[in-house]
């Protein structure tokens, strides 16, 4: 469609619906719109982000496919229940900052999660559109419809309101999703907070982790601003557990309570020979040279360095991977193989990121399972050793388990190998706070309202639920710090 | 915030001291721990370095370094007055301090900083601390008083014999561990491939061993595995299952290979570096 064939379908809604005779049919009918993006073989040299986002056009057409069911399914599948029918509508109708402000009643960070919530399966999942197309991707697109009014905001921004101060003072530990919806929802209470970050740069996982093609780093810095606008005090080189411990900050430095959103931390090795050969990593280390320490810029401008590679193993299916496969394309390895021990339908990673990554020239060697990393007598990595799976009776997860295949051992020649297999919890916060209840996995235990075993003391995000999401953490910051102010309320002077 | 430089020499060759303004990181180090810093900006190289000793009383600790790639030329090159952007700490386990009746300690070049304060916790400790100080030569040579002060014996070598006696510190360590009765442990810290040989002679007269690793690092917390080590065949990270560990278990000749990962980008990057301060050096 071009550009005026869309306008001119647009208004023909419009008059439609003006005279009140716009049919279910008629929306139905509107093309799913396409989410432009940069050119494939031009995004291989560059990390400028991939997706482009709508057209006030487009944005307006897609809103219009809404039905505006009276049930609105969607909200049940949005963990943190924005009012998605009445943001769309707003769109549809042209009211973008009206759209924004819906948004913003439920969700701080609507330009992140506009790009990286897995909206397949939430609030696009249980889309009455998806369902008639028996397409999810026919669904409303509502993440796009997220990001475009979102991103519309983005030098406007208002400050949100402060509460008069309670002389109250709250502790965050960790600045990412979790930790800064935590942060905002204490300080828009009155309370005085400060934000904890071990790196010497605040955002988390969304700095480190998740790559500037698929989250532009100005996003997130413009969401810690509005924090620091607020009044949210930001502490970067500060390891909660070593530099003070959680015991330290509450009875010495007089905070009244602390969240704990430290993520995940530990990343998970396979447990296979030549794990520690030269050119292994983990997406975690191989992420935080490209993105935090923009290794691509290597010589001008940027310190860290990284593999020189020409040949590439990721082995994993998750969203990590695909941001690992996607960053080597990008650092200009030649091949680019991902190994993933099931079949495409049982990867974790989104779609969009899979088909992405695909488009980038990057392999997908499914049911295969690497037994071992072939070094030289340097010990760099030469190959890898994998054996070939096929599907057999479904596991405790659903899903088929890969059974191996005996005798099927082969070789992939390879220079780097980057494992991308998910995280353990870190033990920081267990080795140095002796009073708080963990489960077997190392994980916080927390109540319905994200408290923990300790009187003042919350937790959420990835310390909690293991592997999670940007909108699950925020989801559970947002609990943590509703049970803060409620707390604190009742809490003497 | 940043850290200013409140003091600072050259030891010797190559060789730099500075007392640096980190309150927090004073107050909290135990012996055995370290500090990751970067420079100047967000895409500073961040390093490791094992904290050399603290004043909590003015806010201080003491780094010692060896100049030899651009971050730590780069730190050299700073004076007193000048600020580090960022230093975040302290990082990994403390040492375990007991009494074990005797202790041999050993340290190689600038590995004798970071000992310092675990030999003194030692002594403090109540044990009969032996100490091996070895360095390549005479002008290299630091810490020797502070040794003497806290040591009840100390050994010094230079490897070509231009101060004390002329060996390599696994002599020294081979006579003492012979001794009856024999060190109750020993605590080694240096390069590695001299923390190799050490160990190597503590595992011929069965002394328990600790060496403390300075792997490529980036954020210091576990979160990145980069600094991961073979420790009885086994991957541990040096970050929170170290910086020590019994060195008799330690996969020394894999570590040095994957500290030699980055040498050509290293070598490039501290080339560029000297390069620049030449050229600034002429402009003047």
């Amino acid at each position: 469609m071009t550009h005026e064939e869309r306008q001119e379908l647009l208004e023909s809604l419009l008059a439609k619906q003006g005279t009140g005779t716009l049919k279910p049919k008629d929306r139905f009918g509107i093309p799913p719109q396409d989410m432009p993006e940069q050119d494939a073989s031009a995004r291989r040299r560059n990390v400028r982000e991939v997706a482009l986002g709508y057209t006030e056009t487009q944005a307006r057409l897609e809103a219009m496919r809404c039905l505006q069911c009276k049930t609105a399914p969607c909200v049940q599948g949005c963990p943190v229940r924005i009012r998605i029918p009445d943001f769309v509508t707003a769109i549809a109708q042209g009211e973008y900052g009206k759209a924004l402000d819906i948004i913003k009643e439920n969700s701080l960070l609507s330009a992140v999660c506009g790009r990286v919530c897995p909206q397949e399966v939430q609030c696009q999942e249980t889309c009455t559109v998806g369902l008639k197309f028996k397409d999810v991707s026919k669904a409303v697109s509502i993440g796009r419809l997220e990001r475009f009014v979102a991103d519309l905001d983005r030098n406007g921004a208002a400050t949100p309101a402060v509460a008069p101060a309670t002389s109250k003072k709250v502790a965050v530990v960790g600045s990412g999703p979790g930790g800064i919806v935590a942060a905002a929802d204490t300080r828009r209470a009155g309370h005085d907070v400060t934000v904890f970050e071990a790196f010497h740069k605040p955002g988390g996982v969304m700095v480190y982790g998740i790559p500037e093609f698929r989250l532009p780093k100005a996003i997130v810095h413009n969401e810690i601003e509005t924090l620091k606008n607020m009044g949210v005090r930001i502490v970067t080189n500060f390891i909660v557990g070593r530099t003070r411990t959680i015991e330290q900050l509450m009875t010495e430095d007089g905070f009244d309570a602390v969240y704990i959103g430290v993520g995940a931390g530990l990343p998970s090795f396979m447990g296979i020979e030549g794990e520690s050969l030269v050119g292994v990593y983990s997406a975690n280390e191989y992420l935080t040279r490209a993105n935090l320490m923009r290794a691509y810029d290597f010589g001008s401008g940027a310190d860290t360095p990284i593999a020189v590679s020409r040949r590439v193993a990721v082995v994993g299916g998750g969203n990590v991977a695909m941001d690992a496969a996607r960053t080597a394309v990008r650092l200009g390895a030649e091949k680019v193989y991902l190994i993933y021990r099931r079949t495409e339908k049982e990867m974790p990673a989104r779609v969009e990121e899979v088909h992405h990554a695909k488009q980038e020239g990057v392999e997908f060697h499914l049911l295969q399972s690497p037994i071992r990393i072939v070094g030289d007598e340097n010990s760099r990595a030469t190959a890898i050793e994998c054996l070939r799976y096929e599907l057999g009776e479904p596991d405790d997860s659903g899903r088929r388990r890969p059974v191996a295949i005996a005798g099927s051992e082969f070789r992939i020649d390879v220079d780097t190998v980057i494992i991308a297999i998910g995280n353990q919890a870190n033990p920081l916060i267990r080795q140095t706070t002796p009073n708080l209840e963990f489960n077997r996995w190392g994980n916080i235990v927390v109540d319905e309202s994200c408290r923990t075993s300790m009187p003042g003391v919350y937790a959420g995000g990835d310390i909690v639920l293991g592997a999670a999401t940007v909108i699950l953490a925020m989801g559970q910051g947002r609990i943590a710090a509703a049970a803060i102010n409620s707390d604190l309320a009742d809490k003497p002077q | 915030m940043s850290h200013r430089i409140v003091g600072k020499k050259e030891l010797g060759p190559d060789v730099f001291w500075a007392r640096i303004e980190a309150p927090w990181i004073a107050k909290a180090r135990q012996p055995g721990q370290f500090v990751i810093l970067s420079i100047s900006n967000d895409y500073s190289e961040r390093i490791p370095l094992t904290i050399a000793g603290a004043d909590p009383s003015d806010d201080t600790i003491e780094l010692i370094w060896q100049r030899v790639g651009k971050t730590t030329a780069e730190l050299a090159d700073l004076a007193e007055g000048d600020e580090i952007a960022n230093i975040s700490g302290p990082l990994g386990t403390p040492t375990h301090i007991a009494n074990f009746a005797a202790v041999v300690c050993v340290g190689g070049g600038i590995g004798a900083a970071p000992l310092l304060p675990i030999a003194t916790a030692l002594k403090d400790a109540g044990n009969r601390v032996v100490s091996i100080l070895g360095f390549r030569s005479k002008d290299r040579l630091i810490l020797e008083e502070d040794f003497a002060r806290i040591s009840d014996e100390l050994i010094v070598t230079t490897d070509d014999g231009s101060y004390a006696r002329k060996a390599l510190v696994t002599e020294p360590l081979a006579e003492v561990c012979g001794r009856d009765p024999k060190p109750g442990h020993a605590f080694i810290i240096g390069p590695t491939i001299m923390m190799k040989f050490c160990c190597d002679v503590t595992r011929k007269f069965d002394v328990p061993t600790q060496v403390s690793l300075n792997t490529i690092m980036i954020d210091g917390t576990g979160m990145c595995g980069g600094c991961r080590v073979e420790v009885d065949g086994k991957p541990k990270f040096v970050c929170v299952d170290g910086p020590e560990f019994d060195g008799h278990r330690v996969n020394f000749d894999l570590m040095i290979k994957r500290m030699n990962a980055y040498k050509p980008q290293e070598r490039q990057a501290h080339e560029q570096y000297e390069q620049h301060q030449c050229k600034i050096g002429l402009d003047e």
